[in-house]
This record gives C-alpha cells, structure tokens and sequence, in this order.
C-alpha cells in the first residue's frame, strides 16, 4: 500500500471526511511512533480478551450541520455511530455508553432536551443504556452548537474484523444506499429539494445480531459505510484482505428520492456516508439463510447481494455497469454538489 | 408534495442495445481502415464514458479525446486569484461547488476558506440572489460555466438583482474553443462529438460554418450511454465515408436554432472578449464579459482598486511540467504526462485537469485508466 | 461540462414550476425555457432553470431511433463479408 502523506501543515475540512486524507492524519500524526498502534486504530473499535469473549471498546466524536435534519438528529446519531461500531465488531451485546457533550455558551435548551430525548430513544432500542456523562460548555463562537462525544463497551463472543473477506464471498448490504449523505447534503447547503430524502440513521445491533445467528463463521467480514460511503468501506476491506471485489450496478438498492437527488447533485451515492447500514462479507452457502435472516428485521427488509470477492489486485474495486467495468475511488473531502 | 408518479425516468440505458450499436461502432472503424481520433469538448461526456464503464469497450483504434470541455479547469488562475482576494478583503464569495477545489496559483477558495475567508457553495443563481436579499452585506458572485451556465447568469441579472450583489463572469463560450483546436497545426482531430446540453441553448446550427470551414464533421449528442454510443457512430461512419457534416444525435433536447429566448438574454448580458483558458491558449472571443449596462454589478469594475493592489501570487513548482493545456487540446492524454499519478494527484494537484471532478486527468485517476 | 437532468413539471406559479425528478421535487425558474410550458411537461433543468421543454413525442422518436441503430444491418457495412455481432464487444 502507497502510504498517503501529509501534504498539509493545517487542518483542512477533508481531513475529518473518512477518506485517504483522514488516514493519512491519523497515520502521520496519531500513530506516529507509537508502537503497535497500528493494528489497535485502524478498525471500528478494539477488542480485549476477557475470559472465553472479548470486550469491545469504541469511541465517536459527532459534528453535523443541521443539529437535526430529516429521519435523524445528533443525539440519533451519536448513539447509533457507537453501536454500529460496537456491532461491526461482532459486539452486538452493549453493556453501557458514556456520552460527553460540549455546548457553546447560548445553546437553547428545549433544543439539548430534544437531542437528549432523541439519544434515550435510540438507546432503549439498541438497549444500550446511557450510564456516564460530562457536560462542558465553551464561549460563543468557540464551538459551533453542540459537538458530542460518545464511548461504547460491548461484549462479543467472536470478534468479526473488517479485514476478513475470502475469496468468492457474496458482499452483502443490508438496505438502501446513500440515504443519510444526500439528506443531509441537502438541507446543508439549502438545495430546496422535496420529498422523501431522508437520513437511514439507526443502530443496527439487533440487525447484526440476527445475520450473525444465522451465519456463524460464515460471516467474515463486516464494515459500516459512514463517511466516504459504501466506495471507501469496500475499498478498505478489499486493501486489508489483499482481494478485489466487483459490485454489480443492477443490484445496487437504492429509494428513488436518493436516486434523484444524486442525478440532480452530480454525485455518486456510492461514494456518500450511511448511518443505518452495514457492508458484510458472507460465505456464498450460507448467503440465502443470512439473507433470509437480515430480511426478517425491520432494518434489513432489503437487503441484498451487490457483489462478489474476486482474484484481482489487491484492494480494487470494480462496478460492473452492464456496459463495461469501471474501478471505483475513494475520493478526498466531502463530496460537493456540482454543476458541469 | 404533490402525489406525482411518472411512467419512466428519461434514461436510455438499455445494456443489449447498448452492445448492438457498440457492434456497429467497431465496424465503422474497422470499414475507416486506421486509426481514428475524435474528440469531444463536455466534460459530461467524460464523466457519462466513465460512469457507464464506456471507454474500455471501445474498439481499440478509436481514440477518444476530452477537448477543452470543462469550464472549470480552464477558468485561468488570475480569475481565481482574483476570487481569493477578494474574499481575503472580507467579502462573501459564493460560487458553485465544482469550482471551490481549483487552485490558483497559491491557493483554492477552499484553501482561502480553510485560512479564514468567507466562501459559501451555491447550487444555482436562484440561490445566489436568495443569499444577497437576506444579507444586507456585499456579495461577490464567482460565475462559471459555459453558455449552459451563463444563461442562469443572465437571467438572474435581467431580474433586476439587488445592488449589493456583485458578479465576477468567468464564463465561457464553447464554439470558440473548438476553432482553435481546429486550427491547432498537429491536431489528430477528425471530428467533434458536441456537447449536447450547450447545444440545446445554442441550437446545432452554429456548427454549419465550423464544419464548412475545417471540413470536420460534428455530430451533436447527450449523454445517455446510448446517446453517447450513436453519436460516436454516426462520428465514425461520416469519417469513414469521408463526409463532413453537422448531426444532431440528441434531438430530444437538441434543435437547429436553439433556445432563442437564453440566446436574447446571453446577448444582451455579455459581450464577448478575448480571453485566456488555462493551460490552452488566448481564446479570440472566448470569454463572456458584463456589458457596460451591467458595470453596476460587475466586480471587476465595482472592485476595480482592490483587485488591482492584490499582491500577485507565485507560481506553484513544477507547474511547468504539466500538460494539462496539450491534454485539453487534445495532443496529449493524462498517462502522457510525467506528473499523473506521482506528483499530481487528486489530493494535491498541479494541474487543472486533475483538480475538477470533470478534469480529463481527475476522472482517469479516479476510474483506475493509464494508472501502472 | 453542464449538469442537465431531465425532470416532469407538477405545478407552477407563473415563473416558477416545481418539477418531480423521479423522488424529489424541486423549484425551477421557467422563464428562459424555449417554448411555453403546462404542468405535465417534461423539462431539461441546468442549475435551477429549464433550458428546454421535451416534447413526448420526441422521446418516442428517441426510443425508435436506437432500436432503428441497433437492428440495422452490419451486413452491408462491413468490409469483410458477414459480421458475427456475438464476438463484437
């Protein structure tokens, strides 16, 4: 793997946005002469033996512009993020979630009672309780709104990491892609779109739970597609497996509002965040009874194959098109609207 | 909302015919018995190539060159300077996505904005007036785009805008482009795939006396796979039969005269002028300037003293090696350039081809082409 | 070079239409498309204006024409006799 250097000397926007040039910040900056780190900060989370299971611990810190925006809110999302993370490590069981919020100094608070109320929501249905706090506040204009910052303990029996696609594995995807990256694109930069564009923001530990029952070992690999979409997950899983992996346009789930308002945007929804989904690696005869199982659950009523592992060089992506195969990129920074 | 649910999408993506006009596009080429170079001025058209995975599945003597046909990536750097110094001065810079990475000569208005500058994104001229109404404070107007674009320009200054509103044009009229790669003395070019959205403001005729004078055919199309797949073959079947005329293969959008009433407010809006395009060459009538009757909106006379004290800015290294201007004329491809893929990439890009999603060196990197 | 989507006029207000594209919906000035237009109408929108109004005939026409392009036959176009479409790309 070419390593990604620092070209910058400050923080730029794109550093934040999950794709090459975060790992390069992290790489040069974080890991930097730490010893071992490497394997530690480079999954969703880490895991500790703890007599026949494993602990899995994750953190998130969460920064969105609109604080809420259709299908979701940064309380939502702040408690889903950690549980997803939890989830992708095979920790489908949460024993408990810290949540640190910082408020700048004028915050109204009937708008902190609705993200709270939004966070309780979100953890009864992960069942995943709230048990620690720390509330800061800074001057106005030292931090724009609310930044939150949630930890995650879970408990796994099998630690299921993002590196562990085989050969011939079907990639699985639990729903609809793109859904939260242009709804929240949308409101942000006031593109007056309408209709049903809306955030897919939820925890999928039950979902996760369920295509683990009935997978077992079966299961090798799973990733959420957050920032950098489902373009950067794959690409990451595919590099750390040392395989390629060939998706097929046909079978790409998508709804129609996130269909249009990628054409009319100029952006490729497979390269634009999720927060209610997960990509898996399944071994193809156990396919039908995971797909089965993921279908089964409200958050997995689409879920689908859209591609396969193949021999190719190691960590291409390939989408297959119908009218030929394009490779796919992950791209720098958030993706933008465009015009031509 | 309204409840509305339409029989179809307007796409033309049908895979089998798709491979049935592919078959016909290899026996046009194989009957011209060589090698034949078109090229086409869209960066849409790249971006629709690459999107629908079209380029591989040409046939292998049939090159395809992206011309000068991304308004982004020929926006000269001073232009962007420009923009950048007049954000540094306080004011509020607002311009269209596709523009915001694009480096000048020091910095993007991305990179102004990472220093402090206040740069806001816009998704149509709509917006742009929306956002100078609700603030009371000076709104610069970074316009790009070609005569698609310029139209949007046009219209929002035909609408009576408000006065704090002033607009930067970096507009760009296509067709004058396409008589200097005609003239361009060891181009390759055998005829032109039009772009089919510029075309339907401009109307397929303007290309008469382009092919009557260079006697290169230019076929007009869209940018449906399909649509792109035939206007490719009528290209090669008029190459290979030695004829040179004017086609339109998008005439769901595309008509002779075009749209006359944005033709009247181009007209009235701007004046043509000489103007340089990045990396290709001073373009005789390349660039739409604000006519006098707008000067009131125009940033280059209303910012006239601060744009002339901005510092000028130094030249990035090894900016010279690029070949970004040969690419867009269409003698080089990326692969042909020492910098792509090494020194030049998405993340830090020498070049303006590389910097655009439309740029031809972005769009190669991006889809795996020339790399290795 | 410019971003041109193809969507369907569901109402309008004299110089504004909202037009459907297939899931969203989203405001359009009307005022520099080529020809008069009604709700119905399908629309080509560039950066927030309709540029050019699609006549459904014309998509009709469209539709024949790649069929017409993809049925013709090679025969008479090739240089060396028969072609064998199912080894073209």
């Amino acid at each position: 793997m070419i390593k990604p250097t620092l070209l910058e000397d400050v923080i730029h926007m794109k550093h934040g946005a999950g794709g090459r040039a975060m790992r390069a910040l992290i790489e040069g900056v974080f890991l930097e002469g730490v010893e071992g780190g490497e394997a530690a900060l480079m999954d969703d989370g880490a895991a500790i033996p703890f007599g026949d299971q494993w602990l899995v611990v994750t953190t998130d810190a969460h920064v969105i512009k609109p604080i809420f925006f259709p299908g979701g809110d940064i309380g939502r999302l702040a408690v889903s993020g950690v549980v997803n993370d939890l989830a992708m490590m095979g920790a489908t069981e949460v024993l408990a979630l810290t949540s640190s919020v910082i408020l700048e100094e004028g915050f109204p608070i009937e708008l902190l009672r609705r993200v709270k109320a939004s966070m309780h929501a979100t953890s009864r249905e992960a069942s995943a309780p709230v048990l620690t706090g720390d509330t800061k506040v800074m001057g106005r204009g030292e931090v724009d709104g609310i930044v939150m910052s949630t930890s995650g303990l879970g408990v796994a029996r099998r630690v299921v990491r993002d590196a562990g696609l085989k050969l011939g594995d079907a990639i699985v995807i639990n729903g609809t892609i793109g859904d939260h990256g242009l709804a929240v694109m949308s409101v942000r930069h006031a593109l007056g779109l309408e209709g049903a564009l809306c955030s897919d923001v939820a925890p999928l530990n039950g979902l996760v739970r369920a295509a683990l029952e009935a997978g077992g070992e079966a299961v090798h690999a799973m990733k959420d597609p957050t920032r950098g979409g489902v373009t950067s997950a794959l690409a990451e899983m595919a590099e750390k497996a040392g395989v390629s992996v060939v998706l097929d346009e046909s079978t790409l789930p998508m709804s129609d509002a996130a269909r249009a308002a990628a054409d009319l945007l100029g952006v490729d929804p497979l390269g634009v965040a999720n927060e209610g989904k997960a990509l898996f690696g399944v071994a193809p005869d156990a396919l039908d009874r995971v797909l089965a199982a993921m279908r089964a659950h409200p958050l997995g009523a689409r879920a689908t194959c859209i591609g396969k592992v193949v021999d190719g060089a190691r960590g291409t992506l390939l989408l297959d098109t119908g009218f030929g195969h394009r490779r796919l990129f992950e791209r720098d920074g958030e993706p933008l609207p465009r015009i031509c | 909302m309204t409840e509305v649910r339409t029989q179809r999408r307007l796409e033309f993506r049908d895979v089998a015919q798709g491979k049935a006009l592919g078959a016909r596009l290899a026996h046009a080429v194989e009957r011209a018995g060589r090698v034949v170079t078109l090229m086409h001025v869209c960066g849409s058209h790249e971006q629709a190539m690459a999107r629908y995975g079209l380029r591989p599945s040409f046939p292998k003597d049939l090159h395809v060159q992206m011309g000068p046909g991304c308004p982004v990536c020929v926006t000269d750097a001073p232009e962007i300077d420009a923009c950048i110094a007049l954000a540094a001065k306080g004011l509020r810079v607002l311009t269209y996505g596709d523009m915001l990475r694009v480096p000048g000569r020091a910095m993007s208005l991305d990179g102004a904005r990472a220093a402090g500058a206040r740069v806001d994104v816009v998704y149509g001229a709509t917006q742009v007036v929306q956002i100078a109404r609700r603030t009371k404070e000076p709104v610069v107007f970074f316009a790009t785009g070609f005569e698609t674009t310029a139209v949007a320009t046009a219209a929002l200054l035909l609408d009576d805008p408000p006065d704090n509103l002033a607009v930067f044009s970096a507009h760009k009229w296509v067709p004058a482009a396409m008589e200097v790669v005609a003239e361009t003395p060891d181009s390759r070019i055998e005829g032109f795939l039009a772009a089919g959205h510029a075309a339907t403001i401009t109307g397929f005729g303007i290309f008469e006396s382009f092919v009557a004078r260079h006697r290169l055919p230019v076929v007009v199309g869209g940018f449906e796979p399909l649509d792109i797949l035939s206007a490719l073959v009528l290209l090669v079947e008029q190459v290979a039969a030695g004829e040179a005329k004017v086609e339109n293969a998008f005439p769901r959008c595309v008509t002779r005269e075009g749209n006359r009433r944005a033709l009247a407010a181009l007209e009235r809006v701007f004046d043509m002028a000489d103007g340089e395009w990045r990396g290709i060459a001073r373009i005789p009538s390349g660039n739409l300037r604000l006519r006098p009757e707008f000067a009131r909106w125009d940033a280059t006379v209303r910012y006239a003293a601060e744009l002339a004290a901005a510092p000028p800015f130094e030249e990035r290294a090894n900016a010279s090696d690029c070949v970004c201007g040969k690419i867009m004329s269409g003698i080089a491809q990326p692969d042909d350039c020492a910098l792509f893929g090494k020194a030049c990439l998405p993340a830090a890009p020498v070049g303006a081809c590389m910097v655009s999603s439309e740029g031809a060196c972005r769009i190669w990197h991006e889809h795996g082409l020339g790399l290795r | 070079m410019c971003l041109g989507v193809p969507g369907r006029i569901v109402s309008m207000d004299d110089m504004v239409g909202v037009v459907d594209f297939w899931g969203v919906q989203r405001e359009v000035a009307l005022h520099i498309v080529d020809e008069p237009v009604k709700v119905g109408d399908y629309v080509l929108v560039h950066v927030g204006f309709a540029i050019r109004r699609i006549p459904e005939e014309d998509i009709a026409s469209t539709l024949e024409f790649f069929e017409q392009m993809a049925d013709e036959d090679l025969e008479g176009l090739s240089p060396k006799g028969p072609p064998k479409p199912e080894e073209t790309p």
